[in-house]
């Protein structure tokens, strides 16, 4: 019997841009449900009545949330093809520190970088460059987080990857010139036919950003 | 060759709790170090493993460190897998265990954080909303003996270092937790039964001393 796979979603978020290309990459068949977040569907709310969020993943009707739970099941379940996730222990350990810093260390600045203005901003850009050059140095030479593939960690910080270019225009900095080869990874990462299929137009993400700003009365 | 286990810690550390209890639990042997003076003076070794936090606990096996605890749980699990396996071998049932842990690690713990840092209102609405997430987690331990099911597993040795904190929690709150949690506390006092948990799990007077010598230092009394 064929697999049903949903994702519940959400367009603009890094979190479910996490799980799209986790699936793509596996080569999955999968629906794809677009929520209203201001409006959430009844079964978003039954999926995940602890945190109501995306995204959410539907195999053969159970849920798996928090979308790097979401990714790590993806790869243990569809284990034939690329494999996300190291095979030795220490670089598992590895590669959960970096995801645990990332989803914490870059998740809080890079949320308001986008939203605010002025001193907060300047903070959040602070923090957010600060981070991103922490990561950069673990990085090192390698093409990916990775090593010579795409992993874990690497499909993570995509969903980021792609709010860049409307970070830089909302807080008027540029990334690649305070973290050259994090953007260059960043780059090749996004050329991956499972990202190019699972990520919006950064203008879109943009004219997003612009819009709730306008809402919010940033 | 024998494995070197280091681990470096401090003594009220609910985070420390779970790996110290992890390791008890497979029966590794392991050298612990006790970080005396964690917040004015790190020692350079804690300083050299975990260059990025510089937080405690610091797991070192054969020279390499593994920093953050829940990873530090499954690093244990997954090196010694053959005595008390703590995650589930189901891909989905282990998705469950995983979702859990972060529920106790972004939710409980930081508002747990509020609880002893906060004064007035902002202490009475940290107050609320702890409750509220211990009854989130007490309906989902159900009628089950551990979180694990039938056995003590992962989420159980992310959570039971809480346990030593409660009375801590109820002083500040002025609640009691057993009328507000009984199920919870229940389980608690199942895990205190275990070797791993009675022994290693500090005593809650000398937590609630910890949290008042806190409180004086950053001037939150």
């Amino acid at each position: 019997m064929a697999d049903e796979v949903i994702l519940l979603d959400y367009w603009a978020s890094p979190f479910g841009m996490r799980a799209r290309i986790a699936l793509r990459e596996k080569g999955v068949k999968f629906e794809c449900r677009e929520e209203n977040l201001r409006d959430k569907s009844p079964l978003l709310l039954q999926m995940n009545p602890v945190n109501k969020k995306i995204p959410v993943l539907i195999h053969n009707g159970k849920p798996v949330c928090e979308s790097m739970n979401v990714v790590q099941y993806i790869d243990e379940v569809w284990s034939g093809k690329n494999s996300i996730f190291p095979s030795d222990p220490y670089q598992r350990a590895q590669a959960r520190f970096w995801i645990d810093f990332i989803d914490t260390k870059v998740y809080e600045p890079a949320d308001k970088i986008w939203s605010t203005t002025g001193e907060v901003q300047e903070t959040a850009k602070k923090d957010f460059i600060e981070a991103l050059k922490i990561l950069e140095a673990e990085l090192g030479d390698k093409p990916y987080f990775g090593g010579d593939n795409f992993g874990f960690v690497d499909i993570a910080m995509t969903g980021y990857y792609s709010w860049f270019e409307p970070f830089e225009k909302c807080a008027n900095f540029s990334i690649e010139s305070e973290c050259p080869t994090l953007m260059a990874s960043a780059k090749r990462c996004l050329q991956r036919e499972s990202v190019v299929n699972s990520i919006p137009n950064p203008d879109e993400l943009f004219a997003l950003a612009l819009k709730l700003r306008k809402e919010y009365g940033v | 060759m024998a494995d070197e286990v280091i681990l470096l810690n401090f003594w009220p550390s609910i985070f420390g709790m779970r790996t110290t209890i992890a390791l008890e639990e497979k029966g590794v042997k392991y050298e612990y170090r006790e970080e005396e003076d964690v917040i004015n003076n790190k020692t350079r070794l804690l300083l050299e493993m975990n260059p990025v936090h510089k937080k405690i606990p610091v797991l070192i096996h054969n020279g390499k460190p593994v920093c953050e605890s829940i990873v530090q749980v499954q690093y244990i699990d997954e090196i010694w897998p053959e005595k008390n396996p703590f995650l589930p071998k189901d891909p989905y049932q282990r998705a469950q265990a995983l979702f859990w842990a972060d529920f106790i690690e972004k939710k409980v713990c930081v508002c747990g954080r509020r609880v002893w840092t906060t004064k007035g209102e902002e202490l009475e609405a940290a107050n609320k909303e702890f409750l509220e997430l211990l009854k989130i987690l007490q309906s989902e331990l159900g009628d089950k003996p551990y979180f694990g099911g039938d056995k003590f597993g992962f989420v159980d040795t992310v959570l039971i270092g809480f346990f030593c904190w409660f009375p801590a929690y109820e002083k500040f709150g002025n609640y009691s937790m057993e009328s507000e949690c009984s199920e919870l506390m229940a389980w608690g006092k199942r895990c205190m039964q275990r070797d791993s948990v009675a022994n290693y799990l500090p005593d809650p007077e000398r937590v609630i001393g910890y949290v008042l010598h806190l409180k004086k230092l950053f001037g939150l009394e």
